[in-house]
């Protein structure tokens, strides 16, 4: 009995693991030969980082769905505390610390602390509560939160930071800034997203949720996921698993949205609304729930294909829908499930046989 | 005086609220699933209202029985495809193609209507009755609102309790395998049961834009989110629940709207929401149900 | 509904094995009670069972005797009386605390974690014995691995209880219906209790199987000496290793006692096993 065996990496999944960082590792090295080569157009190399983020969120959000079982419909409100937390951050260093990377990864590090921090306090009412409500209390959590950013004012002078609601009361002295500006958002950020801290986050991402899941808490949360009061009567604390697949899932959604946010000049918390939420949510079902290099593969396509296909722009939302629906009616389908089973080259022996 | 202003107009928006969440409360009481597309129902309800009023001159009574057609037919077609199949299937499952068939129903309308907002022409027009010397004015569609949901609720509840249909459907609701051994048909009452439910939101559309006049392929989202906020308020599954959660819930947000702020009354309601499930997950007048082990 | 004849109860001191005698029971309830919808599922539920006694709940469909394992497990929680367990009065635990406090259980519709493999359902079992944090899975530090190892290696040896190490890496959801019910006594081992709860372990099972199993409740029994009670309806298998028995009836002990006294007992003939054909 070899080593791998033995600690819990059956050889399939194993397999798996390994592929998807081969397949990862592989891709940014081609990408970013292929950009540096200037064979990448403009508008492909403007979308790498985004791809990333939007890797980061489907893998966060499949440790959600697909590990643990339950729907989250907010998931963007996790991504804007990141964005806003993580950039007024990155412009409060600029002066401090010059050095761009390091200001990044900075910015990401207490983006995803405070990303953190919001998806502890709303787990502590949301995962008192099962299946549909928690959905719809999660996307409740993610429409308050863009709510309050749309009216939130945060500033920075010589006496240190201010903040306000609803109307612009920071009253900043001569030679301060205003960083979020309520509905405005945070305008004039310079762009510190690279790619390659992309792929690092991507990897890290890919990391943390494939170490977590083979280990005790991963199987505490699939456990609870398969069946909560069995869970209860071997002793796992539900509350406990719960909030920690939560508390991590919000804390990489926080991260990435500092590296989205980061790709571009302006943000606003509109663009973190139900839609993105959705848009994440389409990426992990159609890559498979639970499947982190099918969530991968899922966000890479869905952002690239409407870029290429322009002209049929204004069918894509159709499309999502159409994607959302013949996915869950296919795989909650006997036939068709033996049907993929069969063509799915990591199949467990049992079920081939 | 304002107060009682704004209370009024809490009670015409907590109707519409009500009528949409008696939707959302008979499908789930019986399919046991969030029907998340109930909200874009309403919506193209309206367009098929605004339609046949504006466009082709129809009487605004004979394009709302026409919009009650059409959302009618429109539910039982999306029970029968998209949620038929997966009633075996996991809870997560169903309401991920609920959220699909909302997005689908949404671009379906944008691309058949465009984005750009039309305005809705009022079913009764613009008047209103004035009282207290003129104090206190009350659109005819507030009235007209607030009557209709009366309505609709005294009906339903005789539906539901006296008829043999509303008899198998509260059956089905409990338990639908005994329901179909006492030989009553399933599929036909749930398909019924979406069938109400729909022609409900095309009333509630109707309603709806008379009131708030702009008509955009997204109208129904939120209104349909706020309504099953009302629903869940009253305990969801229960149709007096529902009326009660909807009255209560608009008067909420038309309060949160005057009194707090405009841009966080959607914050506001919300909030009542996540409070409501926390300290009472049943809703007001919901019952509680236990897992059996 | 409410029987109209009153049984007469009892004496109703559960008679320990001598073994136990001495020691403190591992189980006491007084007075337990719970009223479900307005009905009285089990009322007066006073029972002990010894520190390492094999005893048998039996009695009729809707007795109360799931509802009794789901009191002890704090699935619900008793309207009425004290459990006290190793001694420790459980009121206001959970589940979850009960299960640390010493009680596994099986349950009558098997619920294992149909999408894990048969060590991860063992293995998630063990997870209140293994110690190491968040941190040090996400970084594979040297204490997972080396508590990762010995919980796969305790979770082979207690399945090669029933023979299933082999069956290690399938998943659980597509055994067989007899391995799956073996599985989840293999997983609520897992867990160390002192009082094992088997919610009808042989149903649905041929008779040799049931053979086998009652061989292995033994050997469990042999191998950990703990405590078990189980709900069983096959009587050649509760009367061949319980030592004590307890029949519920309408919610209420209707008689306790060694295997003999219940199987001569009138009020259990009436109420649960019949009399036997006259020829």
């Amino acid at each position: 009995m070899t080593m791998r065996r033995l600690i819990n990496l059956k050889r399939v999944e194993a397999r798996r693991i390994y592929l998807t960082y081969f397949i990862v590792i592989a891709a940014y090295v081609i990408c970013q030969t292929m950009s540096s080569t200037k064979f990448l157009s403009s508008s492909m190399r403007g979308m790498l980082v985004p791809i990333c983020a939007y890797m980061v969120m489907a893998i966060s959000l499949n440790l959600v769905v697909g590990i643990s079982g339950e729907l989250s419909l907010g998931h963007a409100g996790f991504m804007s505390v990141g964005a806003f937390s993580g950039v007024a951050t990155a412009i409060l260093l600029q002066k401090v610390l010059p050095f761009a990377p390091a200001r990044l990864a900075i910015a990401m590090i207490v983006a995803a602390i405070f990303a953190a921090i919001a998806g502890f306090l709303i787990g502590i009412p949301v995962l008192r509560l099962k299946g549909d409500y928690l959905a719809i209390v999660t996307l409740a959590f993610g429409e308050i939160i863009k709510s309050l950013l749309n009216n939130f004012y945060f500033g920075v002078d010589s006496g240190g930071l201010h903040f306000s609601m609803l109307t612009d009361t920071t009253r900043l002295l001569k030679g301060g800034r205003l960083i979020i500006r309520g509905p405005m958002g945070i305008s004039g950020i310079q762009k510190i997203a690279t790619f390659p801290a992309g792929f690092i986050l991507v990897m890290i991402a890919l990391m943390v949720v494939f170490n977590l899941v083979n280990s005790r808490s991963g199987r505490a949360f699939m456990a609870i996921r398969d069946d909560r009061i069995a869970a209860e009567s071997i002793g796992l604390d539900i509350t406990k698993y719960k909030m920690m697949a939560f508390v991590t899932s919000a804390a990489l959604a926080g991260a990435a949205g500092a590296l989205f946010a980061m790709n571009y000049s302006t943000i606003v918390a509109n663009k973190f609304d139900f839609n993105t939420s959705i848009l994440i949510l389409v990426f992990v079902v159609l890559g498979g729930q639970g499947n982190m290099l099918g969530g991968i593969i899922a966000a890479a396509v869905l952002t690239i294909l409407p870029e290429k296909l322009r002209q049929f722009s204004e069918y894509r939302m159709l499309l999502y829908a159409v994607v959302l629906i013949v996915m869950m009616l296919a795989t909650n389908n006997a036939e068709i499930k033996y049907f993929l089973s069969r063509l799915n080259p990591f199949r467990r022996k049992e079920e081939a046989e | 005086m304002i107060f009682l202003n704004f209370f009024i107009s809490g009670i015409s928006l907590g109707s519409i609220y009500a009528i949409i969440a008696l939707g959302y409360t008979m499908v789930y009481g019986i399919a046991k699933m969030l029907n998340f597309a109930h909200g874009d129902v309403i919506m193209v309800g309206a367009y098929v209202c605004f339609y046949a009023v504006s466009r082709y001159g129809m009487n605004p009574f004979v394009g709302v029985v026409l919009a009650m057609a059409v959302c009618t037919s429109l539910g039982i077609v999306i029970e029968r495809f998209a949620y038929k199949p997966l009633r075996q299937a996991p809870s997560l499952a169903v309401l991920i193609t609920a959220i699909g068939m909302s997005y689908f129903l949404q671009n379906t309308a944008l691309l058949l209507w465009s984005s750009n907002p039309k305005v809705f022409p009022s079913i009764i027009g613009r008047g209103s009755f004035k009282l207290f010397e003129g104090k206190l004015s009350v659109s005819h569609v507030t009235v007209l609102t607030i009557a209709t949901c009366v309505i609709i609720m005294i009906v339903l509840s005789l539906f539901i309790s006296k008829t043999k249909l509303g008899k198998a459907m509260r059956a089905c609701s409990e338990d639908k395998g005994a329901a179909q051994l006492m030989g009553i048909n399933v599929n036909a009452t749930i398909s019924l049961t979406f069938a109400i439910g729909s022609g409900l939101a095309a009333i509630a559309g109707a309603l709806l834009c008379s009131a708030y006049p702009t008509l955009m392929p997204t109208t129904g989202s939120l209104p349909g989110i706020k309504a099953f906020t009302a629903a869940v308020f009253g305990g969801i599954g229960s149709i007096p629940g529902a009326f009660l959660g909807g009255l209560m819930l608009g008067v909420i947000e038309i309060f949160a709207k005057a009194y707090i702020s405009s841009q966080l009354s959607d914050a506001v309601v919300f909030g009542v929401l996540i409070v409501v499930l926390l300290v009472k997950p049943s809703g007001l007048l919901g019952k509680q149900l236990q897992e059996k082990v | 509904m409410r029987a109209k004849t009153k049984y007469v109860t009892m004496p109703s001191k559960t008679i320990l094995p001598e073994r136990d005698a001495a020691r403190e029971p591992v189980l006491e309830c007084v007075n337990l009670g719970i009223t479900l919808g307005g009905i009285k599922a089990v009322e007066d539920f006073n029972f002990t069972l010894g520190r390492t006694e094999i005893a048998g709940l039996i009695g009729p469909n809707g007795a109360g005797k799931t509802t009794v394992f789901n009191l002890l497990t704090k699935v619900y929680q008793p309207t009425t009386g004290t459990i006290l367990l190793n001694g420790k009065d459980t009121h206001g635990m959970n589940t979850m605390q009960v299960n640390k406090a010493g009680i596994a259980r099986t349950f009558q519709n098997i619920r294992l974690f149909k999408n894990l493999s048969v060590a991860d359902n063992v293995k998630a079992a063990m997870n209140n014995d293994m110690h190491y944090n968040m941190l040090s899975s996400i970084l594979r530090l040297p204490n997972y691995k080396r508590e990762e190892i010995a919980a796969h290696r305790r979770a082979l040896k207690l399945l090669s209880i029933f023979d299933m190490q082999d069956m290690a890496d399938v998943r659980a959801g597509s055994l067989p219906y007899g391995a799956q019910r073996r599985l989840e006594i293999v997983r609520a081992l897992a867990t160390n209790p002192s009082l094992l709860l088997l919610d009808e372990p042989a149903a649905g099972m041929n008779p040799s199987e049931t053979a086998d199993l009652m061989d292995n409740i033994r050997k469990i029994h042999e191998m950990f000496q703990i405590a078990i009670l189980l709900i069983e309806h096959d009587m050649s298998l509760v009367m061949n290793i319980c030592e004590g028995i307890c029949v519920l009836n309408f919610g209420h002990i209707i008689a306790k006692g060694t295997p003999d006294e219940i199987q001569s007992n009138p009020a259990v003939v009436e109420a649960y096993l019949g009399r036997k054909k006259e020829a």
